[in-house]
């Protein structure tokens, strides 16, 4: 029991102090803007065709199961701005932050724990240039920025995908179709839940370099890196989630 | 080469082989009361007193575990000691912070077991990158004959654009000699220079290791357990034993120790 307790404390000292240095040392020269810039393009770019596909095949579907249900009460014109705003407060933010936990945040455990593993990251620190400052924070600005930009996408792409859906059906327009999206949609439901998406990007890149940063020696801790950046950076998106739709309903909804 | 070869007591309290040679150089590492120790309250390096002068070519021997790299690693701050003083270029580098211990960093160059090239770099990026960072007046010519003479002294300017993962184990630790050289340091670590090279290529490396030492008169400790390379780049030999610097003393005198253990290496 005494192990245990003690590896908690351990590990969280170990994320806060991980965490703690981020914020120190992005604002501290020298700036890697060109590693930043790979970065995203890596992460951003890199990752756009497999969001869009997610996104489109989202915004299908939910029209196409939840079509029955709306006609069986004659409310079908409601289906865009239903669909539109399931994506935008909800299902897009999460999916494609779970395809980035998945696709980003393994990579990047992958690769960091290869660095240290190889003791690539050591040959920086000799070199006396900080690893951190090249490695973590670069990526971890990088997600940050990406992620929002590629809901963003998603949220298009799922509205797009949802027209398509509801003429498999029906004969709509996209000037009416699109009417109606934006007729249904105010600021508040696009702001936090484009807030809460800078939060998943931040916690997506953290997560991967941390575990990356702090693979054991031995190839097989590159592996678990990369399993467990994957695993917690997940669970990590459903409690950001959970705490993002509990504010937004405090501050915003119940008023 | 050290020529001048007048010995001087050392260590130990045993009977071992005769004491080094007194080398008329400054020390450029004074090591004093070493100890570091990792989980399970285990001592890697229980009281390493260590003096190595300038243009010397130290040889560290031992057995897996020994505490060889542990001790490199303390030199350039990979490794915190828990006890003792590291005094590198005349300064205590345990008592520096982060930022201090980078201006000695920049004057040593380590070469890692595996090289620890970067693998999603070129050679001449791997090159270039810490050449850029602490050289930022640099014209792009200047950077590119930096590269070019580094690779030159290495004998591998045909790698130039090739990945890491093209090159061969021998040209991977050329190369990380060559990202080491660049930087134009005053000492040189090597982690096992020869491992999983075969005889002629590891005798290629440790040649190289010695021309290195010739035109940039740098002072190097060399890890290593291939007794063809310590013979050929030592000046002086120390062996670690769990932590302990059990002998000291010059290839040919040790290998004539009345200890066993000690003879056991040379076989």
């Amino acid at each position: 029991m005494d192990t245990v307790l003690k590896k908690v404390f351990t590990d969280t000292g170990s994320v806060t102090l991980f965490i703690t240095r981020f914020f120190k040392e992005v604002f501290r020269p020298p700036f890697e803007f060109k590693e930043f810039f790979r970065q995203c393009y890596s992460i951003g770019y890199k990752s756009f065709p497999l969001v869009a596909i997610t996104g489109f095949i989202m915004g299908l579907v939910l029209t196409i199961q939840t079509r029955p249900t709306l006609a069986e009460f004659g409310a079908e014109s409601w289906l865009p701005g239903m669909v539109a705003l399931s994506l935008i407060r909800e299902i897009s933010p999460v999916i494609t932050a779970l395809i980035c936990a998945g696709k980003i945040s393994s990579g990047i455990g992958a690769e960091l724990g290869s660095m240290k593993v190889t003791e690539q990251i050591d040959a920086m620190e000799v070199s006396a240039i900080n690893p951190y400052k090249y490695l973590v924070v670069t990526r971890v600005l990088a997600t940050t920025l990406m992620v929002p930009m590629l809901v963003v996408l998603a949220d298009a792409i799922g509205i797009l995908g949802g027209f398509a859906g509801i003429n498999i059906h029906s004969d709509v327009t996209m000037y009416r179709y699109f009417s109606q999206v934006l007729a249904s949609l105010d600021f508040i439901d696009i702001l936090p839940a484009t807030v809460k998406t800078i939060f998943f990007g931040f916690f997506i890149g953290m997560i991967g370099c941390y575990k990356g940063f702090t693979a054991a020696n031995g190839t097989e801790s590159v592996g678990k890196a990369a399993n467990s950046a994957v695993v917690t950076a997940s669970l990590a998106i459903f409690i950001i989630d959970m705490l993002a739709v509990q504010l937004t309903d405090i501050f915003f909804i119940s008023k | 080469m050290i020529q001048t070869e007048t010995y001087t007591k050392i260590q130990t309290g045993t009977d071992y082989p005769e004491p080094l040679k007194n080398i008329k150089a400054e020390p450029v590492i004074n090591i004093k009361g070493l100890y570091k120790s990792f989980e399970k309250n285990t001592d890697i390096l229980k009281g390493i007193d260590l003096t190595v002068k300038k243009g010397e070519n130290l040889v560290v021997l031992g057995k897996s575990g020994s505490g060889k790299s542990v001790l490199i690693k303390c030199l350039v701050g990979l490794v915190t000691a828990d006890r003792g003083e590291i005094e590198v270029f005349d300064t205590d580098i345990t008592k520096l912070n982060n930022q201090q211990l980078n201006t000695i960093r920049v004057r040593i160059g380590f070469l890692f077991q595996n090289s620890a090239l970067y693998d999603s770099m070129t050679v001449r990026e791997n090159l270039s990158f810490p050449l850029k960072r602490h050289s930022k007046k640099l014209s792009d010519k200047e950077v590119k004959d930096s590269i070019t003479a580094a690779l030159e002294s290495v004998g591998l300017i045909e790698a130039i654009d090739k990945m890491p993962s093209e090159l061969s184990g021998g040209m991977r630790k050329r190369i990380g000699l060559a990202r080491t050289l660049i930087l134009h340091p005053e000492i040189i670590l090597y982690d096992e220079p020869t491992t999983g090279l075969d005889t002629i290529t590891s005798r290629e490396i440790s040649e190289l290791i010695l021309s290195v030492q010739k035109k940039y008169k740098t002072t190097s400790i060399i890890i290593t357990h291939d007794m063809a390379c310590a013979k050929l780049t030592g000046d002086r030999l120390v062996i670690l034993k769990d932590g302990v610097m059990v002998a000291e003393g010059s290839y040919d005198a040790l290998e004539k120790s009345e200890d066993a253990w000690v003879r056991s290496f040379f076989i």
